[in-house]
């Protein structure tokens, strides 16, 4: 009875659904692979256009010479001292903030309602819009002090650094084996030897990883510096004074008329892009090498 | 050991406790502070425009005109036209990187992806504005009105200036900006499918696309719908891909050609230049519903990406 | 030690036809040969099970029979498998239909992401399209047959996860039924149950006997004598023996078997 029932290879394969599903297999799968193309397609000709107009306008005068007035032959170097500056200050800022906090979710509150409450509004933070990051430092300090300046901007980038270094700390110490801490623990160590010598030590590599992630996102950010750092077509050192920095040039060069400032936005544009490109692989190489 | 060291012990890890715990409450209090400092901002537009901010269309600062329809409607309309786009797109993309890459390619290929989320979203707002643009006036936009914009009720859409910056052009490049994004979460997502259960469908004779259709994506159906809203909250808040290609003008229309704009690249155009206190007010209030906006979308995304992995930590 | 094992079915071991021919098999991980030269032909309508101990190649001998190996890449198998006289190792054997005749019940129950209904519902519909009376027919026969019937029929519309891990397990046996296939791989299909779901396996096990050709990979000895009727011990990639199960466990041929069924193994 059974017998007679049970299909053979042969009526499996021919019959008009088992058809209709290899077909609807096939097409769909053609699909996946055409939207991979799609997407690369897209990704590909951005960056060809960016590397063609930015090293069309590379040169040694990038770093040497100041953003010119419409018209004139000039580089990016107030721009570019003016970004690293506001990043590596919002990164000092950040740094100890988001590893302290991260060992306070991952260490000392776990599972408390301020440790869950923390990391809920952490993970709202990191992908909260950055221009109204931007507000926020606007009305707190350049209202306030009535001019825009270098330590708003970095500010700013600081406010948008931290949850990506808390994220990454709190993921890398969750990472580390209780069987370590309890090893510690039974030493009679405080808690806070065995976490700053002992489990914050295991993950270094971690949370090297996450600074460096943090740095390379805030390296890219325009909109919170538009109401912050502002501009500055000097050289400047001053980080009270409003200070010049990459994307900001890039943003007004880019939607000025004038094609030797598009020209040197393109520059800016590549300068940015492979910096951002870097530290992040960076970050990968040094999370694959510390982690084995 | 004796008692005085023990006792030394539980101060230092109770001053330990509270340090941390202070820069953990700094996290806390940093997003009370910026939702406060909006409040605070948009009283004035608050108590002197009221709800009425949010369905009038008129903005004139001219006239002291401010209602924030015309920007709202914009980053709701551009963040949809991305996320239409986006969806499918990443969805293959995944399905690409998970079930049909081939091993040499998988991981040079998936980091790929990545990498070009991390790119900084003004180099998109560039592109679009000096690549893309110019192309789709010329081309596409000529082309799509010629076709589908003849249709019935879906028609209007693709009607408009053929000027190549407009409201579509700016969900494009959204679009182009979010699919790496949403990509790769997915696809993470989709490596949380255990083996075992890919081989039992495939045990049963079920194809790739069966195999991800009907066993993968339900059992990871809220980590998707978590990384896809992810994407939203990014398109509903970006600036810089926007603000080149929008057009700058206030709008509310259907038609997508038109140029428009958004809270954010309102924002990033007028604020500076904003000197009327109720003007500025104005914008603050325009920030404010934007953080609003992307707090739901973002609370609910981590909300389902956080149910996903406590199963997946039940699982194994 | 001595080592007492109870024959089950065991008696009833008789030649039938062979559903399922094996001939020099090898099998490669990469540059990993993970089995040698494998022959055995695997009766019809009787249960053979693979014993032998861990890494010695028993679930990868099972994991060849459906091409489940397929789906990574860099494992590759050489020589026959001859189903039905014709050998699914050729590429142009259909994959799909081939997975529709010989079913698998995995080391942990998978039930889908979907309701008890479609979890047997799912595959059935991969080759027949069913009204839905007869979907509702089969779907019950299925259960039946997997003895799951009576605790599963007043929540079919509930999702397969709310199932305890043994019903879990008469789940996928049903799904894996519901395709009416002609072969069932089992790869320790008990491994993650506790003693009584265990037991009940093996006894649906030995009912199943009757319609399908069943094999089953286990680690646990006792097991393979309570429902087989054959035997195959492997050891490190290579079949050392092959017999009535009777027989392996009271006479074994070979000196590793006997080591390794005395517990003298290792």
């Amino acid at each position: 009875m059974i017998d007679a029932e049970q299909a053979s290879g042969n009526a499996r394969v021919n019959n008009p659904i088992y058809r209709r599903r290899v077909w609807l297999n096939r097409f769909n799968m053609a699909m996946s692979m055409a939207t991979m193309a799609f997407g690369m397609i897209f990704l590909i000709w951005i960056l060809i256009t960016l590397f063609g107009k930015g090293f069309a306008a590379f040169g040694p005068q990038l770093f040497t010479q100041m953003t010119p007035p419409p018209g004139s032959d000039g580089g990016l170097a107030n721009a570019i001292f003016g970004s690293v500056l506001m990043v590596g200050a919002s990164v000092l800022i950040a740094t100890p903030v988001g590893i302290m906090a991260g060992i306070y979710l991952a260490e000392v509150g776990r599972d408390n309602w301020i440790a869950k409450v923390t990391r809920f509004v952490n993970d709202i933070l990191l992908s909260a819009p950055s221009i109204v990051i931007g507000l926020f430092v606007y009305s707190l300090i350049v209202f306030q002090v009535k001019h825009y300046s270098g330590w708003a901007g970095a500010v700013a980038l600081a406010i948008i650094a931290v949850p990506v270094v808390v994220r990454t700390t709190e993921n890398m110490l969750m990472l580390v084996p209780n069987s370590l801490r309890e090893a510690a623990v039974a030493l009679g160590a405080p808690t806070w030897k065995v976490v700053l010598k002992v489990t914050l030590k295991a993950v270094r590599g971690g949370v090297i990883t996450g600074i460096l992630l943090a740095l390379a996102r805030v390296s890219g950010e325009t909109a919170p510096l538009l109401f912050t750092s502002l501009n500055n077509q000097f050289w400047s050192t001053d980080m009270n004074a409003p200070m010049a920095n990459l994307p900001v040039v890039i943003f007004q060069f880019a939607m000025s008329p004038y094609e030797d400032w598009q020209r040197l936005a393109w520059a800016g544009a590549l300068l940015i892009t492979l910096t951002v490109l870097l530290l992040n692989i960076l970050a990968r190489t040094v999370f694959r090498q510390k982690t084995q | 050991m004796d008692a005085a060291s023990t006792r030394s012990f539980a101060l230092q890890d109770a001053i330990f406790a509270r340090s941390t715990q202070f820069f953990a409450m700094l996290v806390l209090v940093t997003l009370l502070a910026i939702l406060g400092s909006l409040v605070y901002g948009a009283w004035p537009t608050i108590t002197q425009v009221g709800p009425k901010f949010l369905v009038d269309g008129a903005w004139d600062p001219v006239r002291s005109l401010f209602g924030g329809l015309a920007p709202l409607w914009g980053t709701i309309i551009t963040a949809t036209i991305a996320m239409i786009i986006a969806v499918p797109v990443s969805f293959g993309i995944a399905i690409f990187l998970t079930e049909m890459c081939p091993p040499v390619l998988k991981r040079p290929l998936g980091t790929a992806v990545e990498l070009l989320a991390a790119i900084p979203s003004i180099i998109y707002g560039m592109w679009g504005l000096f690549v893309f643009a110019p192309l789709f006036g010329e081309y596409v936009q000529p082309a799509l009105t010629a076709t589908v914009g003849k249709l019935p009720i879906i028609g209007i859409l693709f009607q408009g200036q053929p000027i190549g910056i407009g409201v579509l052009s700016a969900g494009i490049i959204l679009s182009v900006m979010v699919i790496p994004f949403t990509a790769s979460v997915m696809r993470d997502v989709f490596e949380t499918t255990p083996a075992i259960l890919k081989e039992s469908a495939y045990g049963l004779g079920a194809t790739t696309w069966e195999v991800m259709w009907n066993v993968v994506l339900p059992y990871t159906k809220t980590g998707v719908v978590g990384g896809v809203m992810l994407g939203l909250g990014r398109a509903l808040g970006e600036t810089m891909a926007v603000t080149f290609v929008i057009g700058n003008a206030y709008n509310i229309s259907l038609k997508l050609f038109d140029p428009g704009n958004s809270i954010a690249s309102s924002l990033a155009n007028e604020f500076n230049e904003a000197s009327d206190p109720l003007h500025l007010s104005a914008l603050i209030s325009l920030g404010l519903v934007l953080f609003l906006l992307t707090f739901c979308v973002l609370a609910a995304s981590r909300w389902m990406l956080s149910s996903l992995a406590k199963r997946e930590g039940k699982r194994t | 030690m001595a080592f007492q094992v109870s024959l089950g079915d065991t008696a009833v071991a008789e030649r039938t036809a062979t559903k399922l021919k094996i001939n020099n098999l090898n099998f490669f991980y990469g540059s990993f040969q993970g089995l040698r030269n494998i022959s055995l032909e695997i009766p019809e309508k009787q249960v053979t099970a693979f014993i032998g101990p861990s890494g010695c190649g028993k679930s990868t001998l099972l994991r060849v029979l459906n091409r489940m190996y397929s789906l990574y890449p860099g494992q590759r198998a050489e020589g026959e498998v001859l189903f039905n006289g014709q050998n699914v190792l050729d590429p142009k054997y259909d994959l799909n239909a081939l997975r529709g005749s010989v079913g698998m019940v995995f080391q942990k129950p998978t039930p889908f992401p979907m309701s008890i209904y479609d979890n047997i519902a799912f595959g059935v519909k991969l080759y027949e399209s069913l009204s839905k009376s007869d979907m509702d027919e089969r779907v019950e026969w299925a259960l039946k047959k997997a003895s799951l019937w009576t605790e599963a029929k007043d929540k079919l519309s509930q999702s397969g996860l709310s199932l305890s891990g043994g019903q879990q397990q008469r789940l996928c046996i049903a799904r894996g039924i519901a395709v009416k296939p002609e072969v069932l791989l089992l790869d320790e299909p008990t491994s993650a149950l506790d003693p009584i779901s265990t037991a009940r396996i093996e006894e649906l096990v030995s009912e199943l006997r009757t319609d399908y050709t069943i094999v089953i990979v286990t680690h646990n000895m006792q097991q393979a004598a309570r429902v087989s009727q054959h035997t195959a011990y492997m050891y490190l990639g290579e079949l050392v023996e092959f017999t009535p199960t009777a027989q392996i466990f009271v006479k074994p041929k070979d000196k590793r078997t006997e080591d390794y069924i005395t517990g003298r193994f290792g």
